[in-house]
């Protein structure tokens, strides 16, 4: 197992967060050091959680702070080695052969090939960080073809025999858990359950995030989504969804509506389904009361 | 390795790894390997440090935390277990009984199938065999009729297809080559289906006592219908029949079926049988991507929360859950326990399964719904 005990100037948790928190992501302490320990030993890091906790934003956040270009690949169901490790440019190649008339021509040079997120990441380890995301969407074959990818980081390409990658690439890979992922995958990884933030955290990035939101406004938000994450909703509010309802109300109270009622008139960015709506809405006003306090 | 030849301040972590395993938590050498390199790297400062490097290495599922830092606290705080531990300890383990060949010895002995003294639970089969004829022709319609209705899955393989929406550039360039460049047609591609999975736990329990019969010979019609199928009873111990069920001839692959079963009838423990399939992970492996299929009446004495817990989780592994219900004969069918109202957010379909006949149908026309 190669060790690296510092990349790019990371040599602890705490200058992971640090670094992190100047790409406007505040990672809690586990976080950090998942993602320290992750980078260190050159093991994918598996982020699991519930949507919008902000498993994408923490890869985005990664990414920038290592200074490196995000290569981001979003699983669905169907999604195969085409689509995620290379294909070969084949209209182009015909194009050659017809051009090329009675002379050699080598149609699987590197013109011809089309790099997808996979493969790229493998060619550029060190400028990169490859985000492979709701893995949980993909097929269990998937992810079986990925344990390959991710235990020795190498694609065999037939025409052109194995491509391998010079250092482990950083790996990120989220799943929303809406099925169980395979133990080997588990395996493979660094591993963090990422929750919802505590409120003062919350109230933090939602200052952070939102520039024009006053403190009190801000804590009043974080109070009220915590209780609307306590109802059986069918979508518990994410953080991006705290952070829109702070800035929607605050626009809306700089057009003059009064606190309370901005709140109210802004829930519609907060709880985007209508069943949730509709069971929210008479206990709107206590919920707003309350987060007052 | 023995502990001995270890680095001294190593051996906790191996043995930590260790305990995990002992309660059931999946740790591979890898992981302790990785676990051992997380504490060096972090200084470790602190107990925290410790502990932190441990969740992000050994990965223990989220519902399985508290457990997890309990022994944790165990092995490094030296705290007792006692106060900590969520789950009541169980009075008794459920045992989990293989029928394929080097794994544990089924409850009664195989030779007795043929000889004069019956097993009571073949016995008892074969009394209520003429209980429903009708039935055989239910059963031979659906094994006309499965292979065909039964779920696919999409496999990573392509294969030729006219409606395909990917062109078959491979095949065009080598027509290509052939005809010296020319392009008489443009082959597609499309990936090609496989029959999914199919896992059938069947409740043998007392309460079930009417169905048990029909069901397992609907269980030997669906074996004949599709090769990728599991089958497991689940009463006071949870068996798995899948390869007695093999048996071309019924009545044969019945009465082996039987001899293995040594919970005709008994009490109900739905939950921990469950429990104990997901367990082990061999087994818990063919509920993957799988089309279940539950025959139970879903009737929980005691606490109902293992088999709650039992259902979501299987509800994360499978590809669907079809629930058929001896009692759910009407249309307008409510769950009445609290146990059975609460696993139906996790079940897809929740069915008629009165007869032989009813499971064929429900079967034949289950389509998962929507996610």
């Amino acid at each position: 197992m190669a060790i690296r005990r510092s990349i790019v100037g990371i040599d602890s948790p705490d200058r992971l967060a640090g670094a992190l928190r100047d790409a406007q992501y505040l990672a809690d302490d586990g976080l950090a050091t998942a993602g320290y320990l992750a980078l260190a030993l050159g093991k994918p890091l598996l982020l699991e959680g519930a949507p919008g906790v902000g498993k994408t934003e923490g890869a985005k956040a990664l990414a920038s702070s290592l200074g490196r270009q995000l290569l981001r690949l979003q699983c669905y169901e169907g999604i195969d080695a085409a689509h995620a490790l290379y294909e070969w440019n084949y209209p182009r190649q015909m194009l050659a052969i017809r051009q090329a008339g009675e002379d050699y021509v080598n149609i699987y040079a590197d013109d011809f090939l089309i790099a997808r997120p996979m493969l790229e990441a493998l060619r550029h380890p060190s400028d990169t960080v490859l985000l492979i995301d709701e893995i949980d969407r993909a097929d269990h074959e998937f992810e079986a073809f990925l344990l390959e990818f991710l235990s020795d980081f190498s694609i065999s390409i037939p025409e052109r025999g194995t491509i391998r990658a010079q250092e482990h690439p950083v790996v990120i890979l989220t799943s929303n858990r809406t099925r169980e992922l395979h133990e080997a995958l588990r395996r493979r990884c660094v591993y963090h359950w990422i929750d919802y933030p505590d409120p003062t955290r919350e109230a933090e990035i939602v200052m952070m995030r939102a520039s024009q939101v006053a403190r009190d406004t801000a804590w009043r938000v974080v109070a009220a989504v915590g209780a609307l994450r306590r109802e059986p909703l069918a979508k518990a509010p994410g953080v991006a969804e705290t952070v829109e309802w702070a800035e929607a109300a605050t626009l809306l109270h700089e057009q003059g509506a009064p606190w309370p009622t901005a709140f109210k008139r802004a829930v519609g960015v907060v709880l985007k389904d209508q069943d949730d709506l509709a069971f929210i809405e008479p206990r709107l006003d206590r919920i707003l009361d309350e987060s007052a306090a | 390795m023995s502990a001995e030849s270890l680095p001294r301040p190593i051996v906790p972590f191996v043995e930590f790894a260790t305990l995990l395993r002992g309660e059931g938590f999946a740790v591979a050498p890898e992981q302790t390997r990785s676990f051992v390199a997380a504490v060096g790297l972090l200084g470790p400062r602190s107990m925290e440090d410790v502990h932190r490097a441990a969740v992000a290495t050994l990965a223990p599922p989220p519902e399985r935390r508290e457990e997890f830092d309990a022994l944790f606290r165990l092995l490094f705080l030296g705290q007792g277990l006692a106060a900590t531990a969520p789950g009541a300890p169980e009075e008794e383990e459920l045992e989990a009984y293989d029928d394929r060949d080097g794994g544990l010895e089924p409850p009664e002995p195989e030779e007795a199938e043929e000889a004069g003294g019956a097993p009571s639970g073949a016995e008892r089969l074969f009394d209520r065999r003429f209980a429903e004829l009708s039935e055989a022709e239910a059963l031979r319609r659906f094994r006309r009729r499965a292979p065909r209705a039964l779920p696919l899955r999409l496999s990573r393989r392509l294969g030729p297809s006219k409606g395909g929406r990917r062109l078959d550039m491979r095949r065009s360039l080598r027509d290509a080559v052939k005809r010296d460049g020319e392009l008489l047609a443009l082959p597609a591609l499309a990936r090609r289906r496989t029959r999914r999975r199919v896992l059938l736990l069947i409740d043998v329990s007392g309460s079930m006592k009417e169905q048990t019969d029909g069901y397992l010979r609907f269980a030997h019609s669906l074996s004949r219908a599709t090769d990728r199928l599991e089958v497991f009873t689940l009463g006071t111990r949870l068996t798995r029949i899948t390869r007695a069920l093999r048996r071309r001839n019924p009545d044969q692959a019945l009465a082996l079926a039987s001899t293995l079963v040594a919970d005709w009838d008994g009490g109900t423990r739905l939950g921990d049988a469950l429990q104990a399939f997901l367990a082990v992970p061999r087994f818990a492996g063919f509920a993957r991507g799988a089309l279940c299929v539950m025959l139970s009446d879903g009737l929980e004495r005691g606490d109902p929360a293992a088999m709650i817990d039992g259902v979501e989780r299987l509800s994360r592994l499978a590809w669907a859950i079809l629930w058929l219900n001896p009692l759910a004969s009407g249309p307008g069918y409510r769950p009445e326990t609290s146990a059975l109202a609460a696993v139906l957010p996790f079940v897809d379909r929740l069915g008629d399964g009165s007869s032989a006949a009813r499971l064929c149908d429900e079967v034949l026309t289950f389509e998962r719904r929507a996610a």
